[in-house]
């Protein structure tokens, strides 16, 4: 086992929980005399900073909302000047304004500790070269990776996303050891890597570290046997600091949350009420040591549970499961609750059948429909009608029995679900609601 | 025996132009062909004259391929001929798949493909019956 920074990672839990009640006690002071909007909700909520005595008060405190960020779009939630400010960085915005965030020049040195962790703790090293496939660019994936690679002194190659068989070039002639990008665009390059007739095996790569959208475990096996490497776990989020908010170690049991930075709790997205260790709700985080723009009891939509126990590595850090998705990628169908992962994990258990899936929505009539379309591989093409629509139905009967829900199969032809280069689109929902 | 290509197509406008001028422009005539068709799917089934090229030609242009073995059964083109090769084939316990009439003949006879389940026991009672079947060889050059 490697650390970056053992003493933090490693620091026994009584001493954590100190540091972590002295960095929230400051950063609550400091929200609440420099930023307008957060003096109004605690107000309103009748909370002052110093009711904050104990690490279990942050539950009095509001939530922050991705709506709050864009209500005081772009810079109302900083707690600095912008002279202060040394970098800014922004969500997609997709759907609506996009978020922006800012970082002072230490903000940026945490982030880069942050991801120097996570790079360790997937186990590399200034030895490595690591391939950078994270967009460069508003996005938080793809500096936020650079500056933490260039801090273990490894040598980056900062290859962006897209021009695919570049990236692979570069993989072959640079001897790349471990590649960072989106767990859906390294099962878009190995298809590329087949029809360039380049084997993985022969390749220096090692391992992978994926993230910036929810995969799941039958993913991680599909990518490892294909690529023939361990692939890592990463999370992170723009509103919070970027990747590196958690990371897998070697034991991959749950990613550790850098908690000498970061709170997290787990709470009912409904009643908002804080769940005990080990249940499944929505995970909101506090940072504790950000500058520019802290942000108390962000929601981040990630659904995953929270385990407390040491784990195995040492590291004394919660671990999160793996995130089994954004509730903003969940639909709603007849009242149940269907995400991209599980019709992936369901796919992904039938011999032969590729994860490449697209989820469609509609409403006939009344009620609403689930198509899920699946490509029809050669080892899955068979001549004769009846053996494919036996396929359909096994798949069928499969997604019943793990959604709870029946949806229609539908064959389609290799390639022809959009690959994404960055994170990949799962749902179409045509229901105009 | 034959060889037969089979090729997955959506249900979608334009895939069946597509996948026959892909093989036109390669040069690959087209012998036998049929269509089993669901109302989101379809298979094309076709015989033609150079099957590794027309397989090679089809992955490339990213279809989902396999090659199917398949015999073609001379069957005499007067009423009742096929009715007797079907019954004799039914004497023997020989499940057929599916079949389709190829688009040429061979002097007096029609030509029907068969895909059935036990090939080997197929080529057997025809041999036994007396019922004629074309070698891989002349059929592509038919």
């Amino acid at each position: 086992m490697s650390y970056w920074d053992k003493e933090k990672e490693c620091m026994p839990r009584e001493q954590l929980r100190e540091l972590q009640l002295r960095r929230l006690k400051e950063t609550v002071y400091r929200v609440y005399a420099f930023v307008p909007a957060y003096k109004a909700k605690m107000d309103q909520a009748g909370i002052r900073p110093e009711d904050i005595k104990c690490l279990e008060d942050l539950e009095k405190l509001p939530f922050t909302t991705k709506q709050d960020l864009r209500d005081n779009y772009p810079f109302g939630l900083f707690t600095l000047p912008m002279s202060e400010v040394v970098r800014i960085h922004s969500s997609s915005g997709t759907t609506g304004k996009p978020t922006v965030v800012g970082y002072s020049r230490k903000d940026l040195d945490t982030w880069s500790e942050l991801m120097a962790r996570a790079l360790t703790s997937a186990g590399a090293t200034r030895y490595s070269v690591i391939q950078n496939a994270y967009g460069y660019g508003l996005f938080t994936g793809g500096l936020g990776v650079h500056y933490g690679a260039e801090k273990i002194g490894a040598s980056v190659i900062p290859s962006s996303g897209g021009n695919t068989k570049r990236q692979i070039m570069l993989m072959q002639d640079f001897g790349t050891t471990e590649l960072t990008c989106t767990p859906s665009y390294v099962l878009f390059m190995y298809e590329i890597m087949q029809e360039m007739g380049i084997e993985p095996a022969d390749l220096k790569l090692r391992a992978g570290i994926f993230g910036a959208e929810p995969w799941s475990e039958n993913m991680r096996r599909d990518i490892e046997n294909k690529l023939k490497i361990k692939a890592f776990d990463i999370y992170g989020l723009t509103e919070i600091i970027g990747p590196g908010v958690a990371i897998e170690c070697g034991c991959r049991q749950g990613l550790h949350i850098a908690e000498d930075h970061f709170i997290a709790e787990i709470i009912d997205p409904q009643s908002g009420k804080v769940l005990d260790d080990g249940s499944t709700g929505e995970m909101v985080i506090t940072t504790i040591s950000k500058e520019a723009l802290p942000l108390i009891r962000y929601r981040t939509r990630d659904l995953t549970a929270i385990d407390r126990n040491i784990c195995d590595c040492g590291r004394t850090h919660a671990r999160m499961k793996k995130v089994l998705g954004r509730s903003d990628d969940m639909v709603i169908i007849r009242g149940v609750n269907v995400f991209p992962s599980m019709v992936e994990s369901v796919l992904l258990n039938i011999p032969g059948v590729e994860p490449h899936y697209l989820l469609i929505v509609e409403r006939r009539g009344t009620l609403d429909q689930l198509e899920i379309q699946v490509e029809v591989s050669e080892k899955l093409f068979s001549d004769e009608v009846r053996k494919l629509e036996e396929l359909g139905a096994l798949i069928g009967k499969e997604m019943e029995s793990a959604l709870g829900i029946n949806a229609k199969i539908r064959l389609v032809e290799p390639k022809s679900i959009q690959r994404s280069e960055g994170k990949a689109k799962r749902v179409i929902d045509r229901r105009n609601i | 025996m034959a060889k037969q290509i089979s090729v997955f197509l959506e249900n979608k406008a334009g895939r069946l132009s597509h996948v026959t001028r892909v093989l036109g422009d390669a040069g690959i005539n087209i012998r036998a062909l049929s269509i089993a068709d669901t109302s989101d799917f379809g298979i094309l089934r076709l015989i033609v004259n150079d099957p590794g090229k027309a397989y090679r030609i089809l992955k490339e242009a990213d279809f989902t391929v396999s090659e199917t073995e398949v015999v073609a059964v001379q069957v005499p083109d007067s009423p009742g001929g096929l009715a007797t090769v079907l019954e004799q084939m039914a004497e023997s316990g020989l499940n057929i798949e599916y079949l389709y009439a190829f688009l040429g003949t061979s002097e007096k006879d029609a030509l029907v493909v068969f895909k059935v389940e036990d090939l080997a026991k197929a080529c057997n009672t025809f041999e036994a019956k007396g019922i004629k079947f074309i070698d891989e060889k002349h059929l592509y050059e038919l």
